[in-house]
């Protein structure tokens, strides 16, 4: 890699915080509407699907169908809390707002400001799942001490879809291609990963492909927690979500040092 | 410290096959004011993004408060600060929580950046406006704004792209101000325009850019003498071809900027003689000044 790609990488393990904070302090102004607005939309999943949906199925792998969802919807709502804060607010700060210029005429690089960008969206998944994660435990579909293993999964899963979805952000010529990458990547992941019914109900080379999605990684680690029951490769999950993590991290870093810094 | 603040060596970028800076270098003295002058596309934006790291030359070295840029730009930009050309402030923020949020990027803690507040809300006479949000501001006072976030890291030197492009001009003379108050204690700027009336007060000295070259470099005093020298005639009014020729042989040079006719002569009463009893001319005569450098320099129309 170039001199200037090794001078664009974050500079210490602590210059992302400011990045953070800035979001945080500009959060905090309109915290409650925000975490409504996280909230609502897995909400009306949990419970319009788990109870009506929940009727007809009756029991998934011996768990009732919303308790099975539960789990399904704390990961999704982590990714979506997640992408839509790198798609829709980190986006404008790079490119209309002219934030991260500002920024870089500090003694801050562009990896310090990527790294605090994906520390805040997934600081915002943390707080979107563990949300669902709490309301699932106070209904009872999940047992309080399983949160223990949950919430770091979720935040896991929101640095690996901030990192991917700054891949996007990198590459958007403007917000009208944002709806692709909801539509085409993140809509089928949902449908692909176990989030509302079993993988196993997918065809051969549709389960064959579900291996390869952080989704269903996500939901992989996550969900055995909540239904209490043993769960298997946990370091296969961990690894691949982290990979999921770093890599687009890099990968943007390239995209946006071309775009950014020419 | 030496006493060079920015030294640019050969330094040349190319957009595509479209070369932007061509070759350029030039010094900056600690405690100057240097004024990167040149028509619209000749490189002064470029220019500055290079001196701040944000965009690699494609050949050249470039060295700014003792450090090679881009290698170690980071360095070099904590003891800069930026005014760029369009604002960026953050909008969603009050005037004195941008100041805290842009301290912070530094690597200041919150004690710190408070403590230095209220005097860069003075210096800036924003003082009223501290909890007003940034989208509440006006033109002049977001610029102050935006100059006062520069001072944040206390910087040795200031980078300011077109720094009153689009204020009136009340809003200008107070930017101008507060800059010569900055350079009276000590500080070096750097700044690109293409107001000559602004590198005339400001600039201690300045350098004429086109397609990227450095055309002409000196003290607006000096520039003005070696290029122009003499009294200035505007004749507006007529028609410029004509009246040339006409005149053309009591004056040293003649150019055409648009509708307007500039005479250079160290005679004027001769233009004037010639010029007398035609109806409809207005006739203006002042001292040389920048603009004539220019014009002269970046060629509009020149005729010899």
């Amino acid at each position: 890699m170039s001199e200037g790609y090794a001078a664009a990488l974050p500079a210490n393990a602590w210059n992302w915080v400011a990045v953070w904070r800035r979001n945080y302090l500009s959060w905090k102004k309109i915290a409650l509407a925000s975490m409504l607005g996280n909230l609502a939309d897995p909400m009306i999943y949990l419970f319009g699907l788990g109870t009506g949906l929940g009727m007809m199925v009756g029991r998934v792998e011996d768990a009732s169908y919303v308790a099975f969802l539960a789990a399904g919807m704390v990961a999704t709502s982590a990714m979506t809390a997640s992408t839509f804060e790198t798609i829709y607010a980190a986006y404008p700060r790079m490119h209309h707002q002219r934030i991260w210029e500002a920024i870089l005429y500090t003694q801050l690089t562009l990896g310090d400001i990527v790294l605090g960008e994906l520390a805040w969206a997934a600081t915002k998944a943390f707080l979107a799942g563990t949300a669902i994660a709490i309301v699932a435990a106070v209904v009872g579909y999940a047992a309080w001490p399983s949160l223990l293993y949950v919430l770091p999964a979720v935040a896991l899963t929101g640095f690996a879809f901030a990192s991917l979805a700054m891949v996007v952000t990198a590459l958007a010529p403007s917000y009208h291609y944002f709806v692709f990458y909801q539509s085409l990547v993140l809509t089928p992941m949902l449908f692909l990963s176990g989030a509302v019914f079993p993988v196993t109900q997918l065809s051969g080379p549709f389960q064959q492909a579900a291996h390869f999605l952080p989704l269903a990684h996500s939901i992989d680690l996550i969900r055995p927690e909540m239904l209490d029951r043993p769960a298997g490769g946990i370091a296969l999950h961990i690894s691949a979500l982290c990979l999921y993590a770093v890599l687009p991290f890099f990968l943007s870093m390239v995209l946006l040092r071309r775009r950014l810094m020419r | 410290m030496s006493n060079v603040a920015i030294d640019l060596n050969g330094v040349t970028k190319s957009f595509g096959n479209k070369v932007i800076v061509n070759g350029l270098s030039l010094t900056v003295a600690s405690g100057e004011c240097f004024g990167l002058l040149g028509p619209n596309g000749a490189g002064k934006s470029t220019i500055a993004r290079m001196v701040l790291g944000m965009t690699r030359p494609d050949a050249g070295k470039i060295t700014v408060l003792g450090v090679p840029v881009p290698a170690q730009a980071r360095l070099a930009r904590r003891g800069i600060g930026v005014v760029p050309q369009f604002d960026n402030l953050d909008l969603e923020f009050t005037v004195r929580e941008n100041l805290l949020v842009f301290g912070r990027y530094f690597g200041m803690s919150t004690r710190a950046i408070k403590a230095v507040i209220p005097s860069l809300l003075e210096f800036a006479r924003l003082e009223s406006k501290a909890d007003a949000r940034v989208g509440e501001l006006s033109g002049g006072m977001k610029r102050r704004l935006t100059l006062a976030r520069a001072l944040i890291n206390d910087p040795q030197l200031l980078v300011m792209d077109e720094p009153t492009t689009g204020l009136d001009p009340h809003a200008r003379h107070l930017i101008w101000e507060r800059l010569r108050f900055l350079l009276a204690r000590g500080k070096t700027i750097i700044l690109t325009t293409h107001f000559m009336e602004e590198a005339e007060r400001l600039c201690d000295r300045l350098c004429v850019l086109e397609h990227g070259c450095n055309i002409a470099e000196g003290s607006p005093h000096a520039l003005i003498e070696e290029h122009i020298g003499s009294n200035v005639i505007e004749i507006f009014g007529g028609n410029p071809q004509e009246l040339s020729s006409l005149i053309r042989p009591y004056v040293q040079r003649i150019e055409v900027s648009g509708e307007t006719l500039f005479c250079y002569t160290p005679d004027p009463e001769q233009v004037r003689v010639q010029l007398r009893g035609r109806a409809g001319l207005r006739l203006l005569e002042r001292p040389p000044n920048l603009e004539d450098v220019f014009l002269r320099l970046t060629g509009r129309e020149m005729e010899k």
